[in-house]
């Protein structure tokens, strides 16, 4: 156990609070993602989980007295560009596709790869789209051509565009907001199994999903939110499924964690 | 590349091994010809059709180069314009206020031209001009969040009032002989008396293209006129990229500024008026979307030509001159409809 005093977590927030107008969205969080972990956060419609790992992006800036840190290095104009840049990647429950374009664009959104002469690199881009959907979207022999536009996708396509583009850039932590939503049996299992191998690569994922039975099978350790504060932090191999639909049902009636069995 | 070997591969064998690769085969080619210019095609068969219409209808006429040549020197005036508002268009805004910014920059030309004489640097300080009035416009569209079609009629009447006020209502005569070397550049006349003004057209839609097809900016564009959330979640800069846009048109409504006074060697005050519904027109009939994320230069470039080409042929063409707004209008709702329909066949 003493080796855990020392690992420095990928991420950390310390006291970070949002508020949008009179609403407190989060409140005081104190977090930390470590390196290889795979955190399941869990928690009610408007508990501030998109809310959190949106200001994590760097998408909303927290309220003053908030800092998040990555590798023990406290982060300063926090920007989704920056977060991308040195390796969060988040696959978002709206998946941030834009539809009418083409693979490719979706994939390279906002790390558009460009040539010598500061032109796109287009013909990179698709092959390496191309490459990317037939090595991890199990698209045999690239069954979709990096030029046909999103739309005319499945959703469990859609969603494996948003992941692969997350694979892509390499990313030292990915964070998936609900990306079983909406998905198929299949796609659901594969996407959990992706989960497991952030893991075995070495790399830290956060996961926030509604279904504790996909949450708990690929978690380490579950963070649960309640109305924007963090109302239990419990390592996954400490707690039975069954304690922790309790737990959960206390916090969503009491707004505090208790257990039958205790914990 | 270490995460993943496993997603998404080992399961796709048992699933649908049937069903799925002939639903998918044809979504492995590079989508059709049709299907990714399908729209631009149909422009072009439109333009080629009303060229043909008039050929017909007045033999004498359209054989002649004269008609063309006139054709090549009025176009350039509004398309200029148009092909930088296809990037505005394609975010998703519109901007009216363009025809007034025409005029403020040709204020800022002229000041500059009389308090030095020196020629280039008051054609920089007209684009420079155009440009920071574009930047508000963007500014106010992007980060105050007001709708453009509103804000850009503010703008407009800004721009447009200044310059007034500036030139105290009257114009100033661009006849000055130290001003040829810039009249030559813009409109001065070449190899067969084709317009210099026709060719800044095409060498703008070339580099347009570029800014459009291979940039980060022009990718962005389209992004955000798509669906800005995503972009702006995936880290595009909504904010700077509209500005960009915005910024864009002011440049080259300064630059179609100084190309429309030098045709005539006067700097009306009214300089601009006109060239509004010509310039929008422009862009939608050449089919970039008025619900944004989609549109192209070429089609600009085409579009312009169809709407350059009705100014010029109704009347040459023998049709009665009370007619033309009339077919103007009944060509652009024409192909405004084919357009939807066509994308609503291509979506489904």
């Amino acid at each position: 156990m003493n080796d855990t005093a020392v690992i420095t977590p990928v991420i950390e927030l310390k006291n970070v609070s949002k508020t949008f107008g009179e609403v407190k969205s989060l409140q005081n969080i104190d977090f930390h993602l470590d390196p290889g972990e795979i955190v399941g956060l869990l928690g009610d419609n408007g508990a501030g989980k998109s809310t959190l790992i949106k200001t994590i992006m760097g998408y909303h800036a927290p309220d003053s007295g908030g800092k998040i840190f990555f590798k023990g290095d406290e982060l300063s104009d926090w920007s989704v560009h920056k977060a991308r840049e040195i390796g969060i990647e988040t696959v978002y429950q709206e998946r941030a596709l834009c539809e009418q374009q083409s693979i490719w664009r979706n994939m390279f959104m906002g790390r558009e790869r460009r040539n010598k002469f500061g032109l796109l690199d287009v013909k990179g881009m698709r092959e390496e789209a191309a490459r990317l959907m037939t090595e991890h979207m199990g698209f045999t022999s690239s069954a979709v051509h990096p030029e046909n536009a999103v739309l005319t996708m499945s959703g469990g396509e859609k969603q494996g565009v948003a992941i692969a583009r997350a694979l892509h850039f390499q990313a030292e932590v990915v964070i998936l907001d609900e990306p079983t939503m909406g998905l198929s049996l299949s796609e659901t299992k594969k996407t959990l199994n992706f989960i497991r191998s952030i893991k075995e690569a070495g790399k830290s994922a956060i996961f926030i999903d509604h279904n504790i039975f996909h949450v708990y099978p690929v978690v380490d350790r579950i963070v649960i939110l309640d109305r924007g504060e963090i109302a239990a932090n419990v390592v996954k191999d400490g707690i039975s499924i069954e304690n922790l639909m309790d737990g959960l049902q206390s916090v969503a009636r009491t707004g505090t964690w208790s257990t039958k069995n205790g914990n | 590349m270490a995460i993943n070997q496993s997603y998404l591969a080992q399961d796709s064998g048992p699933e649908e091994p049937g069903d799925s690769s002939e639903l998918k085969a044809d979504r492995s080619k590079s989508p059709s010809v049709w299907r990714r210019f399908g729209l631009q095609i149909g422009i072009g068969v439109v333009g080629v059709m009303i060229w043909l219409l008039f050929l017909f209808s007045a033999p004498a006429v359209f054989t002649q180069p004269a008609i063309y040549l006139a054709f090549a020197s009025t176009t350039p005036l509004f398309l200029i314009i148009a092909l930088a508002l296809t990037f505005v268009i394609i975010t998703g805004e519109i901007d009216l206020s363009f025809p007034s910014v025409m005029a403020l920059s040709m204020v800022s030309f002229t000041w500059v031209f009389q308090s030095g004489g020196f020629l280039g640097l008051a054609f920089l300080a007209a684009i420079v001009t155009g440009a920071l009035a574009g930047a508000l416009n963007g500014y106010l569209v992007a980060k105050m969040g007001i709708p453009a079609v509103v804000i850009t009629i503010g703008t407009s009447f800004l721009f447009r009032g200044i310059e007034l006020a500036a030139m105290s209502g009257s114009g100033f005569p661009l006849t000055d002989p130290a001003l040829d070397p810039l009249r030559e550049v813009l409109v001065g006349r070449i190899v067969g008396g084709i317009p210099m003004q026709f060719v800044w057209v095409m060498v703008i839609a070339v580099l347009l293209w570029f800014l459009l097809n291979r940039s980060r900016f022009g990718s962005h564009v389209f992004l955000i006129g798509d669906n800005a959330t995503s972009a702006q979640l995936m880290g595009v800069s909504v904010l700077w990229t509209k500005i960009g846009v915005f910024m864009l048109v002011g440049a080259l409504a300064a630059f179609a500024g100084m190309v429309a006074s030098f045709e005539v060697s006067y700097f009306w005050p009214t300089l601009g008026e006109g060239t509004l519904l010509n310039t929008i027109a422009a862009v939608f009939v050449g089919g970039t979307s008025p619900f944004g994320g989609a549109g192209s230069v070429f089609g600009t470039l085409l579009g312009g030509f169809i709407i350059g080409a009705l100014n010029a042929g109704i009347v040459s063409a023998g049709i009665n001159a009370f007619w033309t707004q009339a077919v103007f209008g009944l060509v652009i709702i024409l192909s405004l409809v084919v357009q939807v329909v066509i994308q609503k066949r291509v979506r489904s």
